[in-house]
C-alpha cells in the first residue's frame, strides 16, 4: 500500500473517530435532562470518580506544590525576588498546573475505572440486556458516568490547587525561610479571581473531555478480554493527549480575550 | 458497594471540600477582599502620565488602602490621563488640597495612588477632583534626566532637576 494511501486512510480514521464521539456526547447530552430524574445514580458517581480520588489529587497536590516552591525559589534567588514565590506558586497552580495535573490524575484513576467498568459491561453482554429490557445504557449507565465526571473534576482541581498553594507555603516558608507575610500579601495583591476563573473553567473542559473519552472508549470496546484493556489504555492515552492540546487552546483563548 | 448511608458521607465531604477549596481560593488567594463595598464616594485626578497604573489599583494614605482605581480614561481636550478612585466612606475627611501621586510598590510590585493629606478644612466629596497631583516616574526620563545633569553644560537652564514636576491640573 502506498504512502499516500495509508495517509488517507490514518485521516478518514481520524475524522471517523471525531464524528462518532461527537455523535455519542450529542447523546448523552439529550439523556443528561432525564439522567437528572434519578439523582442517586449520579451520586454514586460523584463518589467513585470524585471522593474515591480524593487521596491521590491530595498527595499529589502536596507534592507539587512543595516541589514547586523549592524550583521557584533556586530561580527567584538569583534576581534576590525570592518574595515573589508565592504569586508565581500560587499562578502556576492556578492556571496550569492543577487543572493539568489534576486531569491526567483523573484519567489515570476515573477515566480508567470508568472505561474498564463499561468495557466489562459491554463484553458480558450486559448493556444488551438491558437494551432488551427496553432500559437505554446511554441514560442508565453512561449520562450518569459523564455526568459525574464533570461535576467532579473541576472540585478535584480546586482541592489540588488548595493543597498545592499550603505545601508552597510550607516549603517556602517554613524551610527556605521566605518571609510569610510577603509571601501571602504579595500573591494576594497579584492574583485575580479571573485567575480562579480560569482554572476553574479549565477543570470543566478537563473533566468533560476524559469523562466523554473513558465512556465512550467503555461502550465502543471490542467485547472480549483483550478488547477492554485495550479501551482502557486508549482511554488514559488520548485523554493524556488531548488534555495538553486543550490546554494549549484554551489558555490561547483566554490570553486573547483578557484585556 | 458500600452502604448508601456510607457513599452519600464521602460524596458529601467530597463535595464540600471542592466548594471550600474554591471558596479558599477565590476569598483567599485574591486580592478582592479590600474591595470597596456599597458605601464608597468617587473622585477623580488628571495626569499627565499614569505609568503602568491599572483599574483595580490601590489607593491608598499613609500606605493604608482606603479605596480602588475604579476606571482610566483619555481626556482628548487635555491630553492627560483621567484616574476615576473609589473611595470607602470610612475615610470621608480627605482635606480638598490633599495631593495625589502614583507610587510604585516595592521593585517589581505594581503602581497604586498615594494620597497626601493637606491642610485645608474642606473635606472630598463625591465627583471631587483632586487638583494636586504628581506624576508616574517613568525610568527612562529619570535616567536621561540623570545623563543630562552628569554631562550636560553648565549654563543650560536648571529645569531638569525639578524632577517632581508638580502639575496643577485643573487650569
Amino acid at each position: 500500500m502506498s504512502l499516500v494511501g495509508e495517509l488517507t486512510d490514518g485521516l478518514r480514521g481520524f475524522v471517523t473517530a471525531v464524528g462518532s464521539v461527537t455523535v455519542f456526547l450529542g447523546r448523552i447530552l439529550g439523556q443528561t435532562p432525564r439522567a437528572f430524574a434519578r439523582p442517586g445514580l449520579i451520586i454514586d458517581q460523584i463518589y467513585n470518580a470524585g471522593a474515591l480520588s480524593l487521596i491521590i489529587i491530595m498527595i499529589c497536590g502536596l507534592f507539587v506544590g512543595l516541589v514547586l516552591a523549592l524550583q521557584s525559589y533556586q530561580l527567584l534567588e538569583r534576581f534576590g525576588s525570592e518574595d515573589a514565590l508565592g504569586t508565581g506558586a500560587a499562578l502556576a497552580l492556578l492556571k496550569e498546573l492543577g487543572p493539568v495535573v489534576t486531569a491526567l490524575l483523573f484519567a489515570g484513576r476515573a477515566g480508567t475505572a470508568l472505561a474498564s467498568e463499561i468495557g466489562l459491561m459491554r463484553a458480558t453482554d450486559q448493556l444488551t440486556a438491558m437494551e432488551m429490557m427496553a432500559v437505554d445504557p446511554i441514560r442508565r449507565v453512561v449520562t450518569p458516568r459523564f455526568i459525574g465526571g464533570v461535576v467532579a473534576m473541576p472540585l478535584l482541581a480546586m482541592i489540588f490547587i488548595a493543597i498545592g498553594i499550603f505545601g508552597a507555603a510550607f516549603e517556602g516558608v517554613q524551610l527556605l525561610s521566605v518571609d510569610s507575610a510577603s509571601f501571602w500579601s504579595q500573591m494576594r495583591s497579584a492574583v485575580d479571581v479571573k485567575d480562579v476563573m480560569e482554572g476553574l473553567i479549565k477543570g470543566c473542559v478537563f473533566g468533560a473531555a476524559c469523562s466523554l473519552i473513558a465512556v465512550y472508549e467503555g461502550f465502543n470496546a471490542i467485547p472480549t478480554a483483550e478488547g477492554v484493556g485495550r479501551a482502557t489504555t486508549r482511554t488514559v492515552v488520548i485523554s493524556a493527549v488531548l488534555t495538553l492540546i486543550l490546554d494549549y487552546m484554551l489558555t490561547a483563548v483566554m490570553l486573547a480575550t483578557r484585556s | 458497594m458500600r452502604s448508601t448511608r456510607a457513599v452519600d458521607i464521602s460524596t458529601g465531604s467530597f463535595v464540600l471540600l471542592g466548594f471550600a477549596a474554591l471558596f479558599f481560593l477565590a476569598t483567599q488567594i485574591t486580592n478582592r477582599e479590600l474591595s470597596v463595598g456599597g458605601n464608597s464616594y468617587d473622585v477623580e485626578a488628571q495626569f499627565e502620565n499614569i505609568g503602568s497604573l491599572k483599574v483595580g489599583a490601590a489607593v491608598s494614605m499613609a500606605g493604608v488602602t482606603v479605596g480602588r482605581v475604579e476606571s482610566i480614561a483619555y481626556d482628548q481636550e487635555l491630553y492627560k490621563a483621567v484616574v476615576h478612585m473609589r473611595i470607602n466612606s470610612l475615610f470621608d475627611r480627605l482635606p480638598k488640597d490633599s495631593d495625589a501621586s502614583i507610587m510604585t510598590a516595592g521593585l517589581l510590585g505594581g503602581q497604586y495612588v498615594g494620597i497626601t493629606a493637606g491642610g485645608s478644612e474642606d473635606y472630598l466629596k463625591s465627583g471631587d477632583r483632586i487638583e494636586f497631583v504628581q506624576d508616574a516616574l517613568i525610568l527612562e526620563v529619570l535616567i536621561n534626566q540623570l545623563v543630562a545633569n552628569l554631562g550636560g553644560s553648565k549654563d543650560e537652564p536648571a529645569s531638569k532637576d525639578d524632577q517632581s514636576s508638580t502639575t496643577e491640573a485643573g487650569k
